[in-house]
């Protein structure tokens, strides 16, 4: 055996592990899922009669199911945009800053690294009426209606999405900034050089030029708020997804149906569509935002 | 030299043959720090009773519970006795999991000699009873004594009826500038034990009945002045609201709301906080008294056969002798299933009207718990938050609910 033979197999015999590994905890997982969705499996009992796609039309008449595919959508609609607007503005401008920088971004990305669970309980308690909840004490304060937050239909999906942009926010502009910084300075300087105004620097230059950085965030950030979960989860009465299903998202439904009704069978037909989603979604943006931009 | 050997060689055969002679019997509950060490302390006496039977005690979180007895199964490692929630019996019957308890050793009278009237309706599934409980718990009403003064209420006098409970309630909230409440009279939390209270106890108290006798039709629904006495609560006398101060528990423990309904195991938590409170039977209403009542109950695993089974039936009725009750009620804090052990504590200021409370009490046979809490949540987030009639919130509730249920009695082929 020639040495670059022994070199390939020594290197295909380490991956072995962590393929075996991938292979058990990932995949397999993944294809029993898959399976299940076609059962009738209540998680306790041994037997898992095939039922076909009856899971599948059970969960499309279901309008709890429909209303937390719409919830989701949602998420997505309202999150991602503001997140990537609000962090490329912010990262820009941090740019910007030569003193302090590194303590502002580190202001930035704490929420980031602070525990889902706490961040989501000290929401929830800012969140309250009064006399608990912090903005509605403040808005009291300056003799301004209070508002019901959490507590409303309407209200509450918003409030859960401003808390996650303000999470996200901070991991955004870590990722912008090393973006921005690997823009070659010549660029700018010629383009000064040649007129462009501080306008045209942003829309023709750094933008463009951000373009792989602002693809790859869209579609992390997409795949956050599909996934949304934890939020929801404690910032809802009692983990519910309320009031009246208006926070519920997918994963929460699944959670719901898998380990509170022991339903597993339409909780993973509803992982399934959720996996499709999540991809369908990724190709299209991969698609669409990856233009090659070269000067 | 030999003779020792011999002798060693005797002592080893006698030994292997008395453990070998034991049996042995794999017990299982999740874990709750006083209830372990409660178990653990009753077992070393149970083996003392039997010498003959071991049993092993295992515990697991609560979050747990049921992945860990589905994994059990296929693996054929499950406990002989396992202690679950009366709520899943259905669920655990349907799926192969329990054995029905045999009737010779728990007849009719066994039952009646040894439990409150709900007991063996909760454990019954089919027509067959499947579980023993040592203790169980019901609702009573809770009020904040120091907060009564400051109304100039009589501490010592909490309300009787419904009618004096709203009076009361309106007395002891408090307002802000804006109408905001800073202190509930009386804390609404449909997701705490409020779903409880207005599906078996004011559906009853306003003349209906919440499902029929065999809990296979949902009948709240024609009641709905029972939802509106709720919602009132909240949109015509605004003494609380579901979710102030997050939720009920929290608003009462913090002082911040004066009068709540709770169940038995939170007189421990209330104690702890150092809170000058009082507890009252449910008000009643048109003569009317009613409450609910649930447990956790021992019920025997199809593992348990031959020998295992004899050991498994001692074990747990063992487990809901008098004595053991006496125990639990002293070290857990968990009211007596015998009705004969509870009048002992009649008199006991705080565990008394819960007790009282157990005469009369009704456990809902659930089929899928969450999602029937869940239905109530929304009758009443209906009306409050979306300024639906109670009545149109009951009847869409009591639909999905029906169509839950018409589901698990299908799936099990009834």
């Amino acid at each position: 055996m020639k040495l670059r033979h022994k070199k390939i197999l020594t290197a295909y015999l380490f991956l072995l592990v962590p393929l075996t590994f991938f292979a058990f905890i990932r995949f397999y997982p993944m294809i029993s899922a898959f399976y299940i969705s076609f059962t009738d499996w209540n998680i306790i009992s041994p037997v898992k009669n095939f039922v076909g796609l009856a899971n599948y039309v059970k969960i499309f008449n279901d309008s709890v199911f429909r209303i937390s595919l719409l919830n989701t959508l949602k998420y997505v609609a309202y999150g991602v945009p503001s997140v990537i607007v609000l962090s490329l503005i912010l990262a820009l401008l941090l740019n910007n800053i030569t003193k302090l920088q590194g303590f502002y971004r580190l202001i930035y990305v704490m929420p980031y690294i602070t525990p889902l669970v706490a961040t989501s309980w000290v929401w929830r308690w800012m969140y309250q009426k009064p006399p608990t909840g912090i903005i509605n004490n403040f808005l009291n304060m300056l003799g301004l209606p209070t508002r019901s937050f959490l507590m409303s239909t309407t209200e509450a999906l918003p409030s859960i999405v401003v808390t996650t942009v303000w999470i996200e926010v901070g991991y955004c502009i870590i990722i912008f900034l090393a973006g921005l910084q690997s823009i070659p300075k010549e660029y700018l300087e010629a383009a000064r050089v040649d007129g462009a105004n501080r306008r045209q620097l942003l829309f023709k230059i750094t933008i463009p030029l951000l373009n792989p950085v602002i693809v790859f965030l869209s579609v992390m950030q997409t795949i956050i708020f599909l996934r949304i979960f934890t939020q929801v989860y404690n910032m809802s009465d009692q983990g519910s997804g309320g009031p009246l299903n208006s926070t519920k998202p997918l994963v929460l439904y699944i959670y719901q149906k898998a380990f509170k009704s022991f339903d597993m069978g339409t909780a993973t037909a509803a992982t399934v569509i959720l996996f499709l989603i999540i991809l369908g979604i990724t190709v299209v943006q991969l698609k669409v935002l990856n233009k090659k931009v070269e000067y | 030299m030999k003779r020792f050997l011999l002798v060693g060689l005797a002592v080893l055969l006698v030994l292997s043959v008395s453990v070998f002679a034991k049996v042995k019997i794999v017990y299982w509950q999740y874990y709750f720090e006083t209830k372990v060490i409660t178990v653990d302390e009753l077992i070393k006496e149970f083996q003392k009773l039997y010498p003959d039977i071991e049993v092993e005690h295992v515990t697991f979180p609560y979050e747990t519970f049921n992945e860990k007895v589905a994994a059990s199964v296929p693996a054929g490692t499950g406990p002989d006795v396992v202690n679950l929630y009366y709520g899943w019996i259905p669920k655990y019957v349907t799926s192969g999991y329990l054995q029905p308890l045999p009737e010779n050793e728990f007849s009719d009278e066994y039952f009646a000699k040894n439990f409150f009237s709900f007991v063996p309706k909760g454990v019954e599934f089919m027509g067959k009873r499947y579980a023993l409980p040592t203790a169980v718990r019901s609702l009573a009403l809770f009020w904040n004594k120091d907060l009564f003064k400051e109304a100039r209420l009589d501490p010592e006098r909490p309300p009787r009826t419904l009618q004096e409970l709203v009076e009361m309630a309106k007395r002891l909230t408090k307002y802000d500038k804006q109408g905001n409440i800073v202190q509930a009279g009386l804390a609404t939390q449909p997701s705490g034990q409020g779903h409880h209270w207005i599906r078996e106890v004011l559906t009853r108290q306003f003349g209906g009945v919440p499902y029929n006798v065999d809990y296979t039709k949902v009948t709240y629904q024609n009641v709905p002045a029972a939802l509106k006495f709720y919602t009132d609560l909240i949109t015509v006398h605004k003494v609380g609201y579901p979710g102030f101060m997050n939720n009920d528990i929290t608003a009462f423990t913090s002082q911040s709301a004066a009068m709540n309904i709770d169940g038995s195991f939170r007189i421990a938590a209330l104690k702890k906080a150092g809170i000058n409170f009082g507890v009252a039977e449910l008000p009643e209403h048109n003569g009317i008294k009613s409450n609910f009542a649930s447990f956790w109950a021992n019920g025997i695993t199809k593992n348990a056969t031959g020998e295992k089974l004899d050991a498994a039936i001692k074990f747990i009725k063992f487990l809901s002798s008098d004595r053991v009750m006496e125990i639990w009620l002293e070290k857990v804090g968990e009211l007596p299933a015998n009705p004969s052990v509870a009048q002992k504590y009649y008199n006991d200021p705080v565990y008394g009207p819960f007790l009282k409370g157990l005469e009369y009490a009704h456990a809902t046979m659930f089929v899928d718990e969450i999602a029937q809490r869940q239905v109530i949540m929304d009758a009443v987030d209906k009306v409050w938050l979306k300024g639906i009639s109670p009545e149109q919130a009951f009847k869409e509730s009591a639909e999905v609910e029906q169509r839950v249920l018409d589901n698990f009695w299908k799936s099990v082929g009834k």
